[in-house]
């Protein structure tokens, strides 16, 4: 069904007429053109597509626009300030926590989502907590000493 | 997912040659660029005749006569255009720096193009962990080429002798008088310049590098991580349509029906056959992946009783006559000394390349030209393709590759390029494919399933008298024989790449093909040899190894690792593995905890040591070695493609379990010095240990030989029990 649909994407304000069953996914990267939100599996098995929603890092092949109404949606093209990297956006470059860069997207954002309910992680708890994210370059030993080094500079407060 | 006819096998060269670039195209685009530099190669120049015999086939080669890799333009900026491509093993990086380094300029000044069929000169495609070893030398001769003519240039303009000029970033001035000083930019003034060089340049000594050798964070991490970096899913057209295809359920299955009526009632939808394709198209993907289900379409699916239980059955059934790919003594003799002789056969199983990014492209078709954006790794490949298959001249068709989302080999074959392009050129508009993660397990070019045998024997002493090897399926990669051995032979019962009509659907190399299978059977078998010879599975290598590279990483590794001698099985559950790849020396070792109760394998440490020649990149050398021991996890431990007459029962990583975050051991790297030697692969080597290295720490956590890879729980309870039998 065709409905408009608003919500806060990237702190400013967005309206939209479409179907609201759509995938955030696809509405993202296409009706947004937002692409640093990847397709990866579309069944919320790998990660890649992964957005805050309320700061909660949420596969976006998974949710329908419509349920983001009144939401605040952050995707990675949202997270650097004024040019400025986000202290997860540092670490994974000071860390070289990619490759192919492919996942990177969902990794920080779901690193992001981890350290706004668990300031000061754990080892174990970073494991724990990315989990669900595939990587199949093989960065996770970086991308985990990214997630410390984040959470270090942000000093246990919010990301 | 119901009809049509899918994507063909691995094809990893075009039927049509690709056109060379040649110098008055070159000389044309760089003036379109903005002007540049070009070197003509000295007529009879050694090492350009070297390159032409080197390289080349289907009538596309390397450009010998001129310089095509590099442009100064007037703002000092250097441009390096190479045909490989970046997919995460970091090439982006190591060629600036072998080009900063060979030219004299600040690392920061080279941007890359890469991958751009229009812009760089040819190449086969980027696999084999060529580009540092083999393309990396064209680059490297490209920028002393260019000093050379640029430093002849700077003498006319300072009026100075050549020798007596300094070249210092970019900069070349008169010794001891840094005021008489001409720039690159300056030289090249963003006009096309044309030099002959009479005399090829040396390259610089490793000794004198500053920039190479040196370790340097990756050059695309900014874009990558602000969602900035454009992979081909995200090149966006104006009139763009999303594709999807309709596909058979099972490989072999043939169309009979389709109804497309329903999938047209939607709004936008655009039906288009095109050939044997059929398929759906609307400006959102969603949207046409709805079209798609709303297809009815039935195929004849064959019954072919191949599972991936009966499979190796039918492959050593089907298993063409041997190849002998190395061998020496006489095998005979050698069995009639042996006092011991150990038998044994090994399984490997199909597994897939899943990369994060699925096959994608983009196709536009205007005014006779066909430009495709693809994830590839073979951009001069889906060139010479996409020319044949839409009866194009060569020219007529340009690739452009942005960034890949990993390939591993997967990316050989780019059946998605072809469909984008056929489709663009039937309905009109610019037209992507992006292929479902479900089409991507089904049209993937799997790892083959590979069975080796091996029969070998122990003299009264403890010393291997011989070594009957027997690899079927996997390929000769890494089989090759670099131990003292007096008798041996290593048979090859069909390559990775055999055609089609074996296996149950397509086969292709990944990451290192046949080298996983090779290293994990002679690991496995050794550790099974050092048992019978009461001795330590390190020492016994030791005992009948002289390559001093070899050498040099089984110690490397062990010293970094804490190694401590001990008869196998030791119940510590320490493994080894190690060999030669890519000409790169490499060595494993790794800790293991068995639960024995439910068969699970915890990988708790894992060291490896390599020896590669010089080191362009020591940080992306690493990053390598830590890639493949992580990625190695998967295929050593849970990776196998599951199907059945011609169906994948893997659609997903649901049951396709990759790798995760909790699978992670301890890992340490070690890169052997040797800069007496070029360098060598580096994306491949590590990965070739993993499957050896877990199999013997089972081995020596449990004395169970674990004879097939995955080593899954089942797997694992099953040879504990026969060890107990």
């Amino acid at each position: 069904m065709i409905q408009a649909i608003s919500f806060t994407l990237n702190d400013r304000p967005v309206t939209l007429r479409t179907d609201g069953e759509r995938p955030l996914l696809w509405v993202l990267r296409t009706d947004l053109g937002l692409t640093g939100t990847k397709y990866g599996c579309g069944e919320g098995l790998c990660g890649a597509c992964t957005v805050l929603i309320d700061d909660q890092a949420t596969p976006a092949c998974q949710v329908s626009v419509a349920k983001v109404a009144g939401s605040e949606v952050r995707t990675i093209e949202g997270l650097a300030k004024n040019g400025r990297l986000h202290p997860l956006q540092e670490a994974f470059v000071a860390h070289d926590a990619l490759q192919c860069g492919f996942c990177t997207p969902g990794m920080i954002l779901k690193a992001y989502g981890l350290l706004v309910s668990n300031p000061s992680p754990t080892r174990r708890e970073i494991i724990d907590g990315m989990e669900d994210n595939l990587c199949r370059c093989g960065a996770q030993v970086r991308i985990v000493e990214a997630v410390q080094t984040a959470a270090k500079a942000l000093k246990g407060g919010r990301p | 997912m119901k009809t049509g006819a899918g994507p063909r096998g691995p094809e990893t060269t075009g039927a049509a040659a690709p056109a060379p670039v040649t110098r008055r195209d070159f000389l044309k685009r760089m003036g379109l660029l903005g002007g540049g530099l070009i070197v003509y190669a000295a007529v009879g120049d050694p090492r350009a005749l070297a390159r032409e015999a080197r390289q080349g086939y289907a009538g596309a080669k390397v450009p010998v006569d001129f310089n095509a890799f590099l442009k100064i333009g007037a703002d000092d900026r250097v441009t390096c255009f190479v045909g490989k491509i970046e997919m995460g093993q970091g090439p982006i990086t190591s060629f600036a720096q072998m080009a900063a380094e060979e030219l004299e300029v600040a690392y920061e000044s080279v941007d890359l193009v890469m991958g751009d069929t229009d812009l760089c000169p040819w190449d086969a495609g980027t696999w084999g962990s060529l580009s540092t070893r083999h393309y990396g030398v064209f680059v490297k001769e490209a920028a002393a080429e260019a000093k050379g003519v640029l430093k002849e240039m700077a003498a006319e303009r300072l009026k100075c002798p050549l020798e007596e000029l300094v070249v210092q970033a970019g900069v070349i001035s008169e010794r001891g008088r840094p005021g008489n000083r001409v720039t690159y930019g300056e030289l090249t003034r963003g006009q096309v310049i044309e030099r002959h060089l009479d005399e090829v340049p040396p390259l610089k000594p490793y000794s004198e590098y500053t920039i190479s050798g040196k370790p340097f964070l990756r050059r695309d991490a900014r874009q990558k991580v602000t969602g900035e970096a454009l992979y081909a899913g995200d090149i966006r057209l104006p009139g763009m349509l999303y594709a999807k295809i309709v596909r058979p359920p099972a490989h072999g299955a043939r169309r009979v029906r389709v109804d497309t009526s329903a999938a047209e009632g939607i709004e936008g939808v655009r039906v288009v056959r095109e050939g044997d394709l059929v398929a759906v198209l609307h400006p959102h993907p969603d949207v046409a992946q709805q079209a798609l289900a709303k297809i009815e379409a039935q195929y004849l699916a064959p019954q072919t009783g191949v599972n991936d239980e009966t499979i190796f059955d039918h492959l050593l059934k089907n298993a063409p006559s041997p190849v002998v790919a190395d061998q020496a003594g006489d095998l005979e003799q050698g069995r009639k000394k042996a006092a011991t002789v150990i038998e044994e056969t090994y399984f490997n199983s199909y597994v897939a390349h899943a990369p994060l990014e699925t096959h994608t492209a983009l196709a536009h078709f205007d005014q006779g030209r066909m430009t495709v954006w693809a994830s590839t790794q073979s951009p001069f490949g889906v060139q010479g393709q996409v020319a044949a298959a839409l009866g194009l001249p060569a020219e007529k068709v340009r690739v452009i590759t942005p960034f890949v989302g990993g390939g591993f080999g997967g990316k050989s074959a780019s059946a998605q390029a072809l469909e984008a392009a056929r489709l663009a050129r039937a309905c009109g508009r610019p037209v992507m494919v992006i292929w479902s993660r479900e089409e991507e397990f089904f049209f993937d070019t799997f790892r083959p399933a590979a069975v080796v045998k091996i029969s070998s024997g122990l003299d009264g002493a403890g010393r291997m008298v011989f070594w009957d090897y027997q690899v079927y399926f996997a390929g000769s990669r890494g089989c090759h024989n670099f131990y003292e051995i007096p008798h041996h032979r290593e048979s090859v019962y069909g390559e990775w790449r055999i055609g089609p009509g074996i296996h149950p659907f397509a086969v292709g190399p990944w990451r290192a093909p046949a080298a996983n299978t090779n290293v994990y059977a002679r690991d496995l078998h050794l550790n099974l040899m050092a048992q019978a010879a009461g001795r330590d599975p390190l020492a016994f290598r030791l005992d009948h190894l002289q390559d001093r590279r070899m050498r040099s990483v089984l110690k490397a590794v062990a010293e970094r690792f804490g190694y401590t001698p001990a008869k196998p099985p030791s119940g510590r559950g320490i493994g080894l593995a190690g060999g030669i790849d890519a000409e790169t020396y490499v060595a494993a070792m790794a800790e293991v905890e068995v639960n024995q109760d439910n068969g699970t394998i915890q990988v708790k440490r894992l060291a490896c040591a390599q020896e590669m020649g010089q080191v362009v990149n020591p940080q992306g050398a690493t990053i390598q070695m830590e890639g493949c021991l992580t990625m190695g996890l998967g295929y050593a431990l849970a990776e196998e493609v599951h199907f059945s007459d011609g169906k994948l029962t893997d659609t997903n990583f649901d049951t396709y379990a990759l790798p995760r975050f909790s699978w992670l051991p301890e890992i340490e790297t070690v890169l052997v010095p040797n800069p007496s030697l070029p360098p060598k692969g580096g994306g491949e080597p590590a990965i070739t240990c993993m499957g050896g290295v877990l199999a013997t720490a089972v081995h020596d956590a449990t004395g169970a030989k674990v004879t097939r890879l995955p080593m899954t729980p089942e797997r694992v309870k099953a040879a504990l029990e026969n060890r107990r039998s």
